[in-house]
């Protein structure tokens, strides 16, 4: 001990081997703060150029009668009450059958499953399969959902649609889902386990709960993604003319991106605009359920 | 090597430990452990870190059972009834042998909920508002949060929230609690209310704690045990009991030098 402290009090104070070099270290402060402030407004000018266009090419013909009218083939007519219902449908489709089975297998491939080569199998499969292009699921659906399934969807209906787009985010909520019970610190999970709690109680009490927040960003995400697919609806064939909303979960639909793209295609500048329109109308659901699953996601981390 | 403390036949018998050994995955953790732990008694672990006292510690309330890689080999009773007899349910062991971790983990919730917890999964009939006053107070903790009992109990200090982790225990009226280095994250004054705590619960429990304090295993316990590991021949170390008395002859009179040099904070 002695010995030590001699040998450090020995020491020069002050070494010359240290060059702190704060103006240089400084600098490059400054640079990397540039490159990411520059990063940041390239992304929301390009964002910010996008919705001015839109809102100026679609602002003229958004009214109440573009909302409540059916499509058309005179511009001046024409509406997307059918496409905006539609959409409304499948996406309460979405929603009721994506979560429970997401966030089902998130928490069994997390929390259940053991290490062995059959769950290490579904778990390279899962975080495989979100990385497929969307048409591939739009050929699934119209095999599995229309063909085989068709008696019970009825066809190129809301519920084979909002199935289609199911098994597109699925892989999305089941990782996220996972990431978001990884975070929860095992701390709690002893807790819960010391107390006499079954896995089940210290799941649905206490990981569930801390892992909510995680789990619905991954749901509005998956959401966000869902709302604008177009090509796994044309793929099962959902229609883009059609003149009535739905009735239930076999009636046939259309969807906002379809209607869109229809519009889009069109020669008519008329169209056009109204396909502006629409994209105000789909970016306007898009963030009142964003909206509502943020406010879900503020309530369950003010409960912590 | 690893006896049993002679005066301990005063005392009824909570767990008595027979050749236990644990190993994670192909290694050894702790090997051979004999060791009897009384009722209503306090009884410490010290040694030097990894040499498997906590390993030894999540035996007895089967806290091991939750790591797939973990083996114990070995007889343990509580109360005369091997614990890892298949007819036991660990979950109904667990009510009955309480835990307290190194690290505060109060749930996420409030204090009336962290408390209320465990007595409604475990069925409780009684008043839920009288059990979380009693268990606060015999955790020494009501009158400082009994206008708060809504305040998430992370908003709570690392002393307070210790200790609210021994009143969750204790609400649920079990017979042993086993602390793991309850007080490695708290402050001085902390440390000394959860000891003058552990004297009082004393009274109703069996007390088996792990410390790294020396000062805090001689104040507080009956009983210290005292491991250590060794090298193996597969270059890995493997924890084992050196000695196990009361704590006086311990700190006084070890049997053996290593004890002697380790209480003494010659090494570890
Ligand atoms: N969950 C675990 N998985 C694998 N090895 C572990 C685990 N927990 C502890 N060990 C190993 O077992 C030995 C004893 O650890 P532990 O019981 O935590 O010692 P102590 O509490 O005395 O410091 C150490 O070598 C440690 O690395
Ligand atoms: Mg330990």
């Amino acid at each position: 001990m002695n010995i030590n402290d001699t040998r450090i009090s020995d020491r020069p104070i002050t070494s010359d081997l240290f060059k702190p070099n704060l103006a240089k270290r400084y600098n490059l402060d400054r640079v990397f703060a540039f490159f990411a402030w520059g990063a940041t407004t390239i992304a929301v000018a390009i964002l910010a150029w996008l919705l001015i266009t839109i809102l100026i090419d679609g602002i003229g013909t958004l009214n109440w009668n573009f909302i409540d009218s059916f499509a058309s083939r005179k511009a001046e007519r024409a509406g997307i009450k059918a496409a905006l219902a539609g959409t409304l449908w499948v996406m309460g489709v979405v929603a009721v059958f994506s979560f429970p089975l997401g966030v089902g297998a998130g928490i069994f491939l997390e929390e259940f499953s053991e290490d062995n080569w059959f769950t290490r199998l579904v778990e390279i499969n899962i975080s495989n399969l979100a990385g497929v292009p969307s048409i591939i699921y739009g050929l699934l659906g119209l095999a599995a959902f229309v063909r085989i399934l068709g008696p019970i969807t009825g066809g190129r209906s809301v519920l084979a649609g909002g199935l289609t787009l199911v098994l597109l985010i699925l892989p999305v909520i089941i990782v996220s889902t996972r990431e978001a019970l990884r975070t929860v610190p095992d701390g709690i999970r002893a807790a819960g386990f010391a107390l006499g709690a079954t896995r089940w109680q210290v799941i649905w009490n206490h990981i569930l709960p801390a892992a909510m927040p995680g789990i619905l960003t991954g749901m509005i995400l998956s959401l966000s993604r869902a709302i604008g697919e177009t090509a796994p609806l044309l793929a099962i064939g959902a229609a883009s003319f059609i003149a009535f909303t739905p009735n239930g979960l076999q009636s046939s639909f259309t969807a906002l991106p379809i209607q869109i793209y229809d519009w889009v295609g069109r020669p008519k500048k008329e169209f056009h605009d109204l396909a502006a329109s629409g994209i105000i109308v789909l970016m306007t659901v898009l963030l009142l359920m964003n909206a509502g699953a943020i406010y879900l996601r503020n309530r369950f981390q003010q409960t912590r | 090597m690893t006896q049993t403390a002679g005066a301990m036949t005063a005392h009824k018998i909570a767990f008595q430990a027979e050749k236990l050994s644990v190993s994670y995955g192909s290694t050894m953790a702790v090997k051979d452990v004999f060791l009897d732990i009384p009722q209503n008694q306090i009884v410490a672990f010290i040694g030097p870190s990894g040499c498997g006292k906590s390993t030894v510690l999540r035996c007895f309330n089967r806290m091991n059972d939750l790591i797939p890689s973990a083996k114990v080999e070995g007889r343990i009773t509580f109360k005369g009834q091997d614990i890892y007899d298949k007819r036991v349910d660990a979950v109904e062991l667990r009510r009955r042998v309480g835990m307290v971790f190194q690290r505060p983990n109060p749930f996420p919730k409030s204090i009336y909920q962290n408390i209320a917890f465990g007595a409604r999964i475990n069925g409780y009939q009684g008043d839920m508002d009288e059990l979380v006053e009693r268990s606060l107070r015999d955790a020494a903790l009501w009158d400082e949060v009994k206008d708060k009992l809504k305040a998430s109990g992370l908003s709570l200090s690392g002393g307070q929230q210790q200790r609210l982790c021994i009143a969750r225990a204790i609400a649920i009226e079990p017979e042993v609690i086993l602390m793991d280095e309850p007080c490695s994250a708290l402050d001085p004054i902390s440390t000394l209310r959860v000891e003058e705590l552990m004297q009082e619960l004393k009274q109703k429990y069996t007390i088996v704690i792990v410390t790294h304090n020396m000062q805090q295993a001689s104040r507080t316990s009956d009983y210290t045990a005292f491991y250590n590991a060794k090298a193996t021949d597969q270059g890995g170390k493997m924890g084992y009991l050196v000695e196990y008395d009361r704590t006086e002859v311990i700190f006084q009179q070890p049997a053996q030098q290593s004890t002697q040099e380790y209480v003494s904070g010659r090494f570890g």
